[in-house]
């Protein structure tokens, strides 16, 4: 954890209710995709925790929705203005623990965590199969960058308004990976998880506190014991979560 | 770094190199922290309150937003007092040379007993901060501090078993009058007191018409309860002659002098972890400066001045 100045490079609507925040400052504290900012904004006494999806050369960049009064107001900043962030939470996505070939299966703003994961995946020679499902085509993000990445995004809409239409787990079929990767609603994750046979992780989400792991009050119940989602997560290990 | 003499408080014969302390919750069990900053340079460490037996607390959510402040209701999660004895005292003292105060909380008169008796034995703990206001438990913590006899019943039980250790029951603030529940503990022997815990509150979810909190309720601190734990840490201060550790909406420098000058020995440092880990250390750093703009040479001569 790192307590940083970040200036707002850049603040946009991408999607329909979703932004696209370029910060620049420190990402030194940054190491893994899956890992989250607490950022801290003016009028709101708790920070607001966004996943990074993806770090270089002094920029971090982050996909947030409005959902509430504190992104709301943190929609409406405007580049040049600064954030204190604290950088490089939660202990990310384990790339390492996929040995030939992964499943990347993402619901919404899931498709944002993953997306250094995949990067990391395919720069270590691992295959990777991407779903991304959406509520409707308006919600779609980061397909063209997954794209540059070199991996061509399955995409699922729950209208059809893009892709397939229906669930994730619709298109799954029998999937040749020997360990998968899950972030978005947890009603989607759980049903990835209860799908596959192999090992796999999936981010969990829960209201924060601290974001640090000093006030247990995003606790989840796991298999080895109550663990705090954002300390000891928020990545979890498929056989480790009690849904 | 370099003691400041000037900072320097005492609570008996416990010396504190200066008064603030992160309240117990609010910091986990102090060795969290240690690899973000040297915690070497707080005056204590409240821990995490402990139960008897381990406990996961409540459901989430437990924690909301609220103007200036949020609302918890974690429940009292905690490993057991055998593990706060036997692990969390002990790894903590290995990298912290200031005040180590447990936290304890009981279902019974009869487990804050035991708690206390075990924390007694623990040499690497040097205050038992006995914790009669949680409100986010059933049937236990506030249950007891919200009447004089059975906060006073608890302290004349733990007394009986803390040894040598200074014993401060931690009140609630959702009382009618803090100062009977205070001067009932101090008759029953307590060494000192802290407060003040949470307010009791609650936020509604408007879309979904549901509280936030899984728990309904919880307690409500941050910065805006600073003037409420102010009043009472002044009332109590004036009516009871035993020490008082302040608590509550305690965010700066300048507020750790305003919580000292209505009466606090020592100041704790809550919510403001939460949304400020470094908050105890920028406090901590900041207070020879605010000091000294004020005129202050000893952080003591302003104990108790208003």
């Amino acid at each position: 954890m790192q307590k940083v100045r970040y200036t707002i490079v850049s603040n946009r609507e991408v999607a329909s209710g979703t932004f696209r925040l370029v910060l620049e400052g420190d990402c030194s504290s940054f190491e893994r995709g899956g890992q989250f900012a607490d950022i801290a904004l003016d009028g709101f006494f708790l920070r607001r925790p966004i996943a990074a999806t993806s770090w270089g050369d002094g920029r971090l960049e982050m996909y947030y929705k409005v959902v509430g009064e504190g992104t709301e107001a943190l929609s409406k900043m405007a580049p040049g203005a600064c954030l204190d962030v604290l950088a490089g939470l939660g202990n990310g996505f384990d790339a390492s623990a996929c040995k030939r070939s992964a499943l990347v299966v993402c619901g919404g703003l899931g498709a944002s965590p993953a997306f250094t994961l995949v990067r990391d995946l395919l720069a270590s020679g691992r295959s990777v199969r991407l779903i991304l499902g959406f509520n409707t085509a308006a919600d779609a993000i980061l397909l063209d960058e997954y794209r540059a990445l070199g991996v061509e995004p399955e995409v699922v809409t729950m209208d059809g308004t893009l892709g397939a239409k229906g669930l994730v787990t619709d298109v799954m079929g029998e999937p040749d990976c020997d360990f998968f990767y899950t972030c978005g609603p947890k009603v989607m994750m759980r049903a990835v998880c209860e799908r596959m046979k192999v090992n796999g992780e999936a981010s969990l989400e829960e209201r924060m506190g601290c974001g640090c792991g000093i006030c247990y009050g995003c606790t989840c119940k796991t298999t080895s014991g109550p663990r705090r989602v954002c300390a000891d997560g928020p990545v979890f290990r498929k056989e480790e979560i009690i849904w | 770094m370099v003691a400041d003499k000037s900072l320097a408080v005492s609570l008996g014969s416990l010396d504190f190199r200066n008064p603030v302390v992160p309240a117990s919750g609010t910091f986990g069990f102090g060795t969290e922290m240690s690899s973000v900053y040297d915690i070497d340079i707080l005056g204590g460490i409240s821990l995490k309150g402990t139960t008897l037996e381990p406990r996961y607390g409540n459901d989430c959510p437990r924690i909301a937003e609220c103007p200036d402040g949020m609302l918890n209701s974690v429940g009292l999660q905690n490993p057991g007092i055998d593990a706060l004895v036997e692990k969390k005292a002990p790894a903590l003292r290995r990298v912290f040379g200031g005040v180590i105060i447990a936290n304890v909380s009981g279902f019974s008169v009869a487990e804050y007993r035991e708690c206390c008796r075990r924390v007694a034995a623990c040499d690497d703990i040097d205050l038992i901060e006995v914790n009669v206001s949680c409100p986010n438990v059933h049937g236990g913590g506030m249950a007891f501090g919200t009447s004089p006899k059975s906060a006073a019943e608890v302290t004349a039980a733990v007394k009986e078993v803390a040894g040598s250790k200074p014993v401060f029951v931690k009140l609630s603030p959702n009382v009618t009058d803090i100062v009977a529940v205070a001067r009932a503990c101090e008759d029953a022997g307590a060494d000192g007191l802290t407060l003040i815990n949470t307010i009791l509150g609650m936020r509604i979810d408007l879309k979904t018409r549901k509280p936030v909190l899984a728990n309904r309720y919880g307690g409500f601190s941050g910065r805006a309860v600073l003037p409420i734990a102010l009043r009472m840490v002044n009332q109590v201060s004036h009516a009871c002659s035993i020490p008082v550790m302040g608590c509550g909406g305690v965010a700066s420098a300048s507020d750790v002098i305003e919580m000292m000058m209505a009466g606090a020995t020592v100041v704790q440092v809550g919510a403001e972890n939460l949304r400020n880990p470094y908050a105890c250390k920028e406090i901590v750093e900041s207070l020879p400066g605010t000091m000294q703009s004020l005129g202050i040479r000893d952080i003591k001569e302003i104990i108790g001045t208003v």
